[in-house]
């Protein structure tokens, strides 16, 4: 009884044999699973049971920090040294509101930037994972680990939906 | 079109791409070496970016004097030139931003160059500030920090707030650009041939992408977050353009309808630019498949129903300086159409006015001679414009013994010509190192394959 989490790497050529590798799977207590699609796949997604993505916080706040950041500036150097140009009131707030709005979405999409790089844990530049170069051209994927008594059953399910190509991974690192 | 699915609505745009490796290898073909028409192309750009370091040097070192600009006319050549890049650069946004929002499926092979354009065009828009600075070397005087007695820049001023909303725009636009080509980058590194300079670049900028469930859900959001925010951002950087003269007193420019009246025609100009460009490109690369006269049809009409706005405008504008009842204001607009620049905006008003009139019939829209023919048009006629709205106002202002004339110099022409080849420059480097057509998103929507039952995999 070993308790080192190994991996099994299938490749398909089709969507629904994917997403019915992923509902056996999970239906049979595996949970540590990865899919591989060469575009965004809903049902895949809705397969594992994704919810709202974190990264709608990032933008969030980045947005207002921006907008709190753009008002405080112009209104800070406005103060900071109180100069009437143009007849117009020290504090021109329409006028800062420009300002205000470039730097919010600024902010907002820096915030959004560094927030989907973070929940895709990517920057990664692992390179004892197991992938298939053909997952960017057209086939999907499939990537479980378990303890090793539990991937026998893995490999039945994987296997059950004629997957193009399998490759067993000893480290078990190659979700992402 | 409702009650059709995306998969239905993308295969009703390219009907002739069937599957996804078909894709990756149509496209990625675009990135093998190069032949010798592009290398012309590229030699042709490097000599215009050439002319454009000499002219530049040349006012550089012997100042600002060898411009054409004087008093009365201070903005000539420089900002029209300004205002017509960063009027191209919108389109890209529009389509890769707008239309995702819109949810309009035949974006989809047209954004990737679309965007690359928008990133370019702003990168060249972005030279004629500090070149018309004439002092270049002081162009970090721009930056909002307070001088040596602690005075911070007036932020009541549109030009401040052009250097915001115009920095915003190249960050901005240049992160959604690298954000959506990390799938496709990673789709180039699994097909380059190990041990090439090619893979280890590839591998390095596609920042070990995999394709995971967890990388695309966030990365589907992030694109959505990233269009929502670009697109308001869009629509008030030429605003804030337009700004830059409407927020002045001098007839000609202090309209309200100077926001609306530029972001049109900045969508125009920049569809009308994206036409031009891929005509050629679809035509070298064979990628008739990917770029149907559908998506011509389709960017033709944006150009339609943008050109009437732009019209309307200008009809605007000579109605309200002939209501209004003030004197200067019915001089200027006066002097537009019969004064020393007439012929500039004959010009405008035939290349956007009435030659875009064509367009309303089919067979125009369906033929791609013909549209690349009247994108170029378009093109000379939105150049035009910048310089009739800048130039014939400001030679013709209140005071008749202020009234002058500008000529540009030999210096301005060639740093106008040479931003030109500065932009395709890097459009050409774009098209063989970076995949030019979206690999992932076209897949999106195609049929996606099934074990049993093809047809059932449509539905959502």
């Amino acid at each position: 009884m070993s308790t080192e989490r190994q991996g099994i790497l299938a490749s398909y050529d089709h969507l629904d044999a994917t997403v019915e590798a992923i509902e056996a799977l999970r239906a049979d207590g595996f949970e540590e699973i990865t899919a591989f699609a060469p575009f965004p796949e809903h049902h895949i997604e809705k397969a594992l049971g994704y919810g709202a993505s974190p990264v709608r916080l990032f933008t969030l706040v980045g947005g207002l920090t921006g907008a709190a950041t753009g008002f405080a500036f112009t209104i800070f150097t406005a103060t900071d040294w109180p100069l009437v140009t143009g007849g117009k009131p020290i504090l021109s707030i329409p006028a800062y509101v420009v300002i205000a709005f470039e730097m919010t979405i600024l902010f907002g999409v820096l915030a959004t930037v560094i927030g989907v790089f973070w929940n895709m844990r990517v920057p990664s530049l692992k390179t004892d994972v197991v992938y298939d170069p053909n997952f960017s051209a057209g086939k999907f994927g499939v990537y479980v680990t378990a303890t090793e008594d539990h991937l026998v059953a893995a490999r039945k399910i994987l296997e059950a939906g004629g997957p193009s190509r399998i490759e067993e991974d000893a480290l078990g690192r190659s979700h992402g | 079109m409702a009650g059709l699915t995306d998969q239905e609505r993308g295969a009703q745009t390219h009907p002739d791409v069937k599957a996804y490796d078909e894709v990756n290898t149509d496209v990625l073909r675009m990135l093998t070496p190069p032949g010798k028409l592009w290398w012309f192309l590229f030699g042709l750009s490097v000599a215009g970016v050439g002319l454009l370091l000499f002219s530049w040097g040349n006012q550089i070192i012997n100042g600002i004097g060898m411009s054409g600009l004087n008093s009365p006319v201070g903005w000539g050549v420089y900002i029209t030139t300004f205002v017509f890049w960063v009027g191209i650069a919108h389109s890209g946004t529009l389509i890769s931003a707008i239309l995702f929002l819109f949810r309009a499926k035949w974006r989809q092979s047209i954004y990737r160059a679309a965007e690359a354009m928008t990133v370019f065009a702003v990168m060249t828009a972005g030279l004629f500030p500090l070149i018309h600075l004439g002092r270049v070397w002081h162009a970090y005087w721009l930056f909002p920090y307070p001088n040596e007695r602690m005075l911070w820049p007036n932020f009541r001023s549109p030009l401040v707030w052009d250097v915001f909303a115009v920095t915003t725009y190249f960050t901005v636009s240049s992160l959604f650009f690298l954000l959506g080509l990390v799938p496709d980058i990673a789709a180039a590194r699994d097909q380059a041939k190990p041990g090439t300079l090619r893979k280890r670049l590839y591998t390095l900028v596609s920042f070990g992408w995999r394709g995971t469930d967890r990388q695309w859900h966030h990365f589907g959001k992030a694109y959505l977050y990233l269009a929502a925010l670009a697109t308001p951002l869009v629509l008030s950087v030429h605003s804030v353009v337009s700004w830059d003269f409407a927020m002045s007193i001098v007839p000609g420019w202090h309209a309200t309808i100077f926001a609306p009246y530029f972001v049109a025609g900045a969508i125009f100009s920049g569809v009308a630019m994206v036409i031009t460009i891929l005509v050629p490109i679809r035509k070298w690369f064979g990628l008739e498949n990917y770029l149907t006269t559908k998506h011509f049809d389709a960017m033709a009409k944006l150009c339609l129903l943008t050109g009437l706005i732009v019209f309307y405008a200008y009809l605007t504008e000579f109605f309200m300086a002939w209501y209004s009842g003030e004197d200067p204001e019915r001089r200027a607009f006066w002097n537009r159409l019969f004064g020393t620049y007439w012929w500039a905006t004959w010009i405008m008003l035939i290349c956007n006015g009435f030659i875009p009139v064509l367009l309303w019939f089919k067979r125009v829209r369906y033929s791609i001679p013909a549209l690349f023919v009247i994108s170029i048009f378009i093109n000379i006629g939105m150049w035009f414009e910048r310089f009739v709205i800048i130039v014939t106002s400001l030679s013709h202002e209140y005071m008749p013994f202020a009234w002058g004339t500008y000529r540009p110099s030999p210096t301005e022409m060639g740093i106008m010509v040479g931003s030109f080849a500065w932009f395709f420059f890097w459009f050409l480097l774009f098209v063989r190192l970076l995949p030019p057509v979206a690999i992932a998103e076209i897949k999106e929507v195609l049929p996606p394959p099934m074990r049993r039952g093809a047809h059932g995999g449509a539905t959502r």
